[in-house]
C-alpha cells in the first residue's frame, strides 16, 4: 500500500484484478511440487533459499501489494485456485506415498491450527493441548474402528464432539482463570493425558494401537486406487477427504469471522470489560470458541489416525501442541491464509531437510523468535473485518 | 419529575478504603448531572457499581423503579444503561464500524446457526446496521462515514472518544455515564466534544446524562445539576453556581481547613 492511501483506502476502489494473486498460487504450485520432487539436499536447501530471495524480492519491489490486494477482493476465486493448485500437486504426486502424505499431514495440521486460531487467534484463549485434543480424535478412531461398525464418516464427527467434550472438563478452570493461567490449566491437561494413554492398558498403554483404515460406502481408503492404466497411491483416497474436510473447515472459521459471533470473540479478547458492558457473555462465547476449535481440532485428528494407521501416547505431546501453537504465531494469528502458508512450512520444512530433521524443535524455536522479533503480527498479519468481501458502502 | 437512577446508603469499600459511604444519590429523567469531586472521591467507583462492573458491599440501586443492586453489566446494558470510560476502551485493531457494533450487541442476532449459515440474512442485517451506524456518525462527524472500515488504532484522541460515545448512543440508553470524557484532549477538542454532547441531548429524546469531568468549564457549560462527592459521601448538590460557592466544596477541592 502506498504511503500516502488510508488503510481503508481500497474499500472505495474498483474490485483489485484476479492476476496477481492467481500468478501467486500458480507459482507457489510449482514451487511445491519442485520442493516435494526434490531428492538432494544441495538442490532442497537452494529452492529455499530461492524462495527467501523471491519473497523477500518481490516484497522490495512492491509486488505483494497486488497480490493481497486481489486476495482480499477475490478470495472466493482465489480459494477456489488453491484447490485445484493442491489436486495438482497430488495429481503430480499421484503414485509416491511419502509426498502424498507429506501432503495429507499439511492438510490436517491445517484443519488443526484453524481450530487453535478460533480459540487463541479470535477468542484469546490459549490452548497448549492442541495435540491432546488432536490425539483424542485419533483414538476415537482407533477405538470405534477396531470395536464398532460407526461408519467411518461419523466416526470423524464423534472424534470431533469427543475432543470438544473432553475440552469441556477444562472449560470451568479455563473461564475461572485469565490469560497465562488458562494456558497453564491447558498445559496441565496435555500432561495428564499423555500419561492417562501411557497407564490405560484398553487404550494400548505406551505402545499405542493400529487404527484400521477408512472405508466409505464399502470403499476401503488403504488400497490403492488402480483406474485403466493408472495405479494411484492410497494416500490419493485421504487426501480426497483432507482436502474436502480442510475446505469446509476455512469455510466455516471463515465465516465465523465474519459474522457478529467474530466481532463478540475479538471485544472480548481485547477488553472483557468494555464488552461486558454492552450486554456480551463472556463465559458464552468462549465456550463457543473452545468447543468449535477442539471439534475442528478433533475431526483433524481423528482423520490422521486413520491415515497414519497407529497412535500411540508420543505422538501427542505437549511439544506436539507448541508445533500447532508456533504455526499460529508463524503465520498470523487471526489469519487463515497465514494458517495455511506456516502450515506448509512448519510440516514441509523438517521433512525435506533431512539433515535438519533432529534439530526441528530448534528450527521452530527459532522461527518463532525471529517472527516474533521482526514481524510480530505474523508472515500474514490479519486484516480489518470484511463482513461480506463483495459489499461496498 | 420521575427518578431513573437512585442510589441509597451505596457502599464500597477497597481493603480498608471506603470508596463509597453510604451514598445517596438520585438521578432525574431527563437531566445531565455533573458528578464532581477531587481524585479518588468514588466518582468512578459510583459508575462500577452502577454498571455491576463492582458488586456494592451494601445499599441498593434502583433504576427505573427496579431494584438493580448486583446486577450484572450485561442486566445494566439491557435495562439501559451505557457508558464510555476514563482510559479509552476501544478496540484499537478494529474497525470503527466494529466498535459501534460492539454498543448495538443487543439489537444483533447471535445464534450460532444463523450467523454460520444464513449468510443473506446476516448480510441484511449487517446493511440494516450499517446504514444505522453510518446514520449516526454522520449526526456529528460527516468526515468520519466515508471511514467506518479503518481500524481505530490511527485515529485522534478526540475521534476515540467520539466513537465511544457512539459506541455507547448506538444502545439507545436510557442512561448515558460520560467518565471524565475530556481526558487527554486540548481544550480545543473538549470544546467541540461538549458541543457533540449537548447536541446528543438536543436530538435524543428521553436521555439522562451523568458525566465526570475534572475541568470545571465543561461542567458549568453542559450540566443542569450537580453532585459533589469526596471521600465516597455527597456533600453538596445543587446547580454548578451554587455548589462551587460552596465552602465544604472549595475545601475538599483546595485543602482549606
Amino acid at each position: 500500500m502506498s504511503g500516502s492511501e488510508a488503510p481503508g483506502g481500497t474499500w472505495q476502489k474498483p474490485r483489485a484484478s484476479l492476476a496477481p494473486g492467481a500468478a501467486a498460487l500458480v507459482f507457489a504450485t510449482i514451487y511445491l511440487i519442485a520442493l516435494l520432487a526434490a531428492e538432494r539436499q544441495s538442490i532442497i536447501i537452494g529452492l529455499l533459499g530461492l524462495a527467501i530471495v523471491v519473497v523477500l524480492g518481490a516484497n522490495w519491489l512492491g509486488w505483494l501489494v497486488p497480490v493481497s490486494r486481489s486476495f482480499a477482493d477475490r478470495e472466493d476465486a482465489l480459494a477456489a485456485l488453491a484447490v485445484v493448485g493442491a489436486v495438482a500437486i497430488a495429481a503430480f504426486f499421484r503414485d509416491n506415498h511419502f509426498s502424498l502424505l507429506l501432503v495429507v499431514t499439511v492438510l490436517l495440521y491445517t484443519v488443526a491450527t484453524l481450530g487453535l486460531n478460533v480459540q487463541f487467534g479470535y477468542a484469546g484463549v490459549l490452548n497448549f493441548a492442541g495435540a491432546s485434543f488432536f490425539g483424542i480424535g485419533a483414538y476415537t478412531s482407533a477405538v470405534l474402528n477396531a470395536h464398532t461398525a460407526v461408519p467411518h464418516i461419523l466416526v470423524l464427527l464423534i472424534g470431533g464432539m469427543l475432543a470438544a467434550l473432553v475440552g469441556s472438563l477444562l472449560l470451568l478452570p479455563v473461564l475461572r482463570t485469565r490469560g497465562h493461567y488458562a494456558a497453564v490449566v491447558t498445559i496441565a491437561f496435555a500432561l495428564l493425558f499423555k500419561t492417562f494413554l501411557e497407564v490405560n492398558d484398553v487404550l494400548g498403554g505406551p505402545q499405542g494401537m493400529p487404527v484400521k483404515g477408512m472405508t466409505i460406502l464399502g470403499w476401503p481408503f488403504n488400497d490403492n486406487v488402480i483406474i485403466g492404466r493408472l495405479d494411484l497411491s492410497f494416500y490419493i483416497n485421504y487426501f480426497a477427504v483432507s482436502l474436502v474436510l480442510l475446505v469446509g473447515s476455512f469455510i466455516l472459521v471463515r465465516r465465523l469471522e465474519r459474522s457478529w459471533i467474530g466481532l463478540n470473540l475479538d471485544a472480548l479478547r481485547l477488553d472483557e470489560t468494555a464488552a461486558a458492558c454492552f450486554g456480551l457473555d463472556i463465559a458464552r462465547w468462549k465456550i463457543t470458541a473452545f468447543l468449535f476449535g477442539n471439534f475442528l481440532i478433533g475431526i483433524a485428528g481423528a482423520l490422521y489416525g486413520m491415515v497414519g494407521g497407529f497412535v500411540a501416547p508420543n505422538n501427542y505431546t505437549f511439544a506436539d501442541s507448541l508445533i500447532l501453537v508456533s504455526i499460529l504465531l508463524l503465520g498470523g494469528i487471526g489469519n487463515p491464509w497465514g494458517v495455511v502458508i506456516a502450515t506448509i512450512v512448519v510440516v514441509v520444512l523438517p521433512e525435506k531437510l533431512q539433515t535438519i530433521q533432529e534439530y526441528r524443535f530448534l528450527l521452530y524455536a527459532v522461527m518463532v523468535i525471529a517472527v516474533l522479533l521482526f514481524r510480530p503480527q505474523g508472515l500474514l498479519p490479519r486484516p480489518v473485518r470484511r463482513y461480506f468481501p463483495r459489499w461496498r458502502p | 419529575m420521575n427518578v431513573l437512577l437512585e442510589a441509597s446508603k451505596l457502599t464500597r469499600r477497597f481493603g480498608g478504603v471506603v470508596a463509597l459511604d453510604q451514598l445517596d444519590l438520585t438521578v432525574v429523567e431527563n437531566e445531565i448531572l455533573g458528578l464532581i469531586g477531587p481524585n479518588g472521591s468514588g466518582k468512578t467507583t459510583f459508575f462500577n457499581v452502577v454498571t455491576g462492573i463492582y458488586r456494592a458491599d451494601g445499599g441498593t440501586v434502583t433504576f427505573g423503579g427496579a431494584d438493580v443492586t448486583g446486577a450484572s453489566p450485561q442486566a445494566m446494558c439491557r435495562a439501559g444503561v451505557s457508558r464510555t470510560f476514563q482510559r479509552s476502551r476501544l478496540s484499537l485493531p478494529l474497525s470503527i464500524f466494529d466498535n459501534i457494533m460492539i454498543g448495538n450487541h443487543k439489537r444483533l442476532t447471535q445464534g450460532l446457526w444463523f450467523n454460520l449459515m444464513r449468510r443473506g440474512a446476516l448480510r441484511q442485517e449487517f446493511e440494516v446496521s450499517y446504514r444505522a451506524a453510518r446514520k449516526l456518525v454522520e449526526m456529528f462527524e460527516p468526515a468520519m462515514a466515508d471511514r467506518m472500515f479503518e481500524p481505530v488504532a490511527g485515529l485522534p484522541m478526540i475521534d476515540r472518544r467520539r466513537i465511544e460515545i457512539f459506541r455507547a448512543l448506538v444502545n439507545r440508553p436510557r442512561l448515558l455515564l460520560l467518565d471524565e470524557p475530556s481526558a487527554g484532549m486540548t481544550h480545543e477538542e473538549t470544546r467541540e466534544l461538549m458541543d457533540d454532547i449537548l447536541q446528543v441531548r438536543e436530538l435524543t429524546r428521553n436521555l439522562t446524562i451523568v458525566i465526570v469531568e475534572h475541568e470545571m468549564g465543561v461542567i458549568e457549560r453542559v450540566t443542569d445539576r450537580c453532585v459533589v462527592l469526596n471521600f465516597g459521601r455527597k456533600i453538596a448538590e445543587g446547580p454548578y453556581r451554587q455548589v462551587a460557592a460552596d465552602r465544604q466544596v472549595q475545601e475538599a477541592y483546595l485543602g482549606v481547613v
